[in-house]
């Protein structure tokens, strides 16, 4: 891995010397910090690397070593796919694209120094941040619910251990038992993540526990791809699945881990596993770095720049942008803008015009998938929908079947995207 | 239904099972050319066979029997394909039954976008009729190529658009979080290193509303013809 990289660097000087000078000789190559290594942080990282030809240096700070996609996790869940299929390491951002990939936590940002600081101790400096850190959670959401908890009430909505702990959970479920999943108010990541899972776990008990039952408890009115989930839970799941909306309770509950009890509205519910999903802000550094305007961190349409730094970026799940939803494709697809702007600004190349886009897969049951999606464009206010797609209820079996492939593509397409 | 035809020595001399010196006459069951025709309508979309067949999307088929894989001049293959011809892939009725029947899993990195043929008898057709394009027994037959169906009828001006294929790699970047960029399919097309021509079509097929699918019909609708011909340069020169 050294040599790779000093082979790499060496490569990258001479074709530095050789190349018109943007910058002044003496003040090296602008530097860009790009902090998470996810599907907004890794792309992002990946194409400015790969499209300076060595004119930028590219850091990459992710505390994680092996990153495991939280997208796709439910077919973990559903028995559809290995854990360590979701697993992607950095290697190839190192060796091939030449990015200085930092294992640890970025703990503070000092915006007038352009410095960021680790939990390791170091600090490192910036010419331009890139923020693409993700979620944390609402503290106190859920009532009787915190982080403390996520052993006996999982979260699973980052990818990792969280996804196994889950799963480890439904196989123990005592026969008859009941699935509950706490889930989450708008906005949040992966909109219609939650009822994919309630498919997928659906899909392992009628395999595995088939008298056990699902309680959804639900504080929102209507949900991403309501009529589909609705219409495959009752052709394949009929009679597991009871979700409580608002007007029953699904807003007013609360969660008591070690009694394993849900209280609906005041009505105490015991039960075997309990999915609790909080409610969702912009991950912890964004509020650090004074970004964020109520839970999330606001952002310029055109470039994914902060409205209250123009040398950060932030990307993804975080950001307040608009109409697209937090999802690992639009993080995916809003990074390639911004590491278009950024390298337009740092080294003068081609700067092209904002577009943007999103699909969402999701797997009812085995070959049953359907997505949603959509295009967008920026005005001054905000990243506008422009155009967009649903799959319709009552589709044959074989364009299920496709749109399911499809998905298997996409996760292949986005990954080699993300990490090389 | 269909009267298998009978052809010489084709599947013997594919499994190796004679050497030189094999008798022609010695004959194995195999398909129907004429069903095959039919069959090979799915392939038509990107092959060509026949008098003035050429490359397309993929190769032409003249002459595949007995070819090794990968290496007809001219065609610039996947690299999973073009290694596999290094390493002795030989068309034949053998190699050419089992990548039909599902090419990812003769050739796992194959840019050929074809969920295979299932139905073995479909197979033994297809067989039959690509063929009668290889050399003896069947010469080429006096028969119009069978690819120069038209998708769209688009003005030339369109067609001769060239394209700015460094707009082309930035517009590109939304075509890569589906589409993998060395050509590898799997329920998603490859779409690499297509001949301009056929990309330009393909995509006013979708901004028409011609072909289907929803997603590409968003995508395609908010191209411009210039972005179309940027992206065509682009996925072309890709390697």
């Amino acid at each position: 891995m050294a040599l790779n990289r000093r082979v790499f660097m060496g490569t990258a000087g001479a074709a530095m010397l050789a190349a018109p000078m943007l910058r002044a000789a003496g003040h090296g190559k602008p530097k860009v910090l790009v902090i998470g290594g996810g599907a907004g942080g890794a792309t992002c990282a990946r194409y400015l690397a790969k499209d300076s030809d060595g004119a930028l240096d590219v850091t990459l700070v992710e505390p994680t070593r092996t990153y495991y996609t939280c997208f796709f996790s439910n077919l973990y869940l559903g028995g559809f796919r290995e854990y360590e299929s979701l697993g992607h390491s950095y290697g190839k951002l190192a060796s091939e694209y030449g990015i200085n990939v930092i294992h640890d936590w970025a703990t503070g940002v000092d915006r007038d120094a352009k410095t960021v600081t680790l939990a390791g101790g170091s600090t490192l400096s910036y010419d331009v941040l890139v923020l693409s850190p993700g979620i944390d959670f609402v503290e106190g959401s859920v009532p009787g619910w915190d982080i403390t908890a996520q052993n006996a009430m999982p979260h699973a909505y980052k990818g990792g251990s969280q996804t196994q702990l889950l799963k480890a959970q439904i196989e123990a479920m005592p026969e008859g038992g009941v699935f509950a999943m706490v889930a989450p108010p708008n906005p949040y990541r992966c909109p219609p993540g939650p009822y994919e899972r309630i498919s997928m776990v659906a899909h392992h008990l009628k395999t595995n526990n088939p008298t056990a039952k699902i309680l959804v408890v639900d504080p929102k009115e209507k949900f991403s791809k309501q009529g589909l989930f609705e219409e495959g839970w009752q052709a394949h799941y009929a009679g597991m699945v009871t979700r409580i909306g608002p007007d029953f309770g699904g807003d007013n509950v609360e969660v008591r881990p070690d009694a394993m009890e849900v209280v609906i509205d005041g009505e105490v519910n015991k039960v075997d596993v309990c999915n609790v999903i909080p409610a969702q802000k912009a991950g912890l550094i964004c509020a650090a770095a004074g970004l964020t305007d109520g839970n999330w961190a606001p952002v310029a349409p055109d470039t994914m720049q902060s409205r209250m730094d123009e040398n950060v970026y932030i990307l993804g799940d975080a950001s307040a942008q608009g109409d697209m939803p937090k999802s690992g494709f639009s993080a995916n697809s809003q990074a390639k803008v911004a590491a278009n702007a950024i390298r337009g600004a740092l080294t003068g190349s081609r700067v092209f015009p904002a577009r943007y886009s999103n699909t969402c897969w999701s797997l009812i049951a085995p070959e049953d998938g359907v997505k949603v999606g959509a295009s967008y464009e920026p005005t001054p206010e905000k990243i506008a929908s422009v155009s967009s797609f649903i799959s319709q209820t009552g589709e044959d079996a074989a364009l299920r079947k496709t749109t399911y492939e499809e998905s298997l593509g996409w996760y292949a397409g986005i990954t080699a995207d993300m990490f090389g | 239904m269909r009267p298998a035809v009978l052809l010489a020595a084709l599947l013997a001399v594919s499994l190796g099972l004679i050497g030189p010196g094999r008798a022609a006459a010695e004959a194995v069951a195999f398909g129907d050319a004429e069903a095959g025709a039919e069959v090979f309508l799915w392939c038509s979309g990107c092959h060509e066979i026949g008098p003035d067949a050429q490359d397309s999307v993929g190769p032409h088929l003249n002459g595949l029997f007995g070819r090794r894989a990968g290496a007809h001049e001219g065609y610039d293959y996947s690299e999973s394909l073009a290694r596999m011809g290094a390493d002795g892939l030989v068309w034949d009725l053998e190699t050419l039954d089992a990548y039909i029947e599902v090419p990812q899993s003769l050739v796992s990195g194959t840019r050929m976008s074809f969920p295979g043929i299932e139905d073995q008898q479909e197979r033994n057709d297809l067989l039959a009729f690509l063929r009668r394009y290889s050399d003896s027994p069947a010469n080429i037959p006096e028969a119009p190529p069978t690819a120069l169906h038209v998708e769209v009828a688009l003005p030339e001006e369109v067609l001769a658009l060239v394209g700015d294929p460094e707009y082309g790699e930035y517009l590109a970047s939304e075509c890569l979080t589906c589409h993998q960029k060395d050509g590898s399919a799997q329920g998603i097309p490859s779409i690499t290193k297509w001949p301009e021509r056929n990309f330009v079509v393909a995509m006013h097929a979708y901004r028409q509303q011609l072909r289907p699918h929803p997603v590409m019909q968003m995508v395609a609708a908010r191209l411009s013809d210039e972005e179309i011909a940027a992206l065509a340069a682009y996925f072309k020169t890709l390697d």
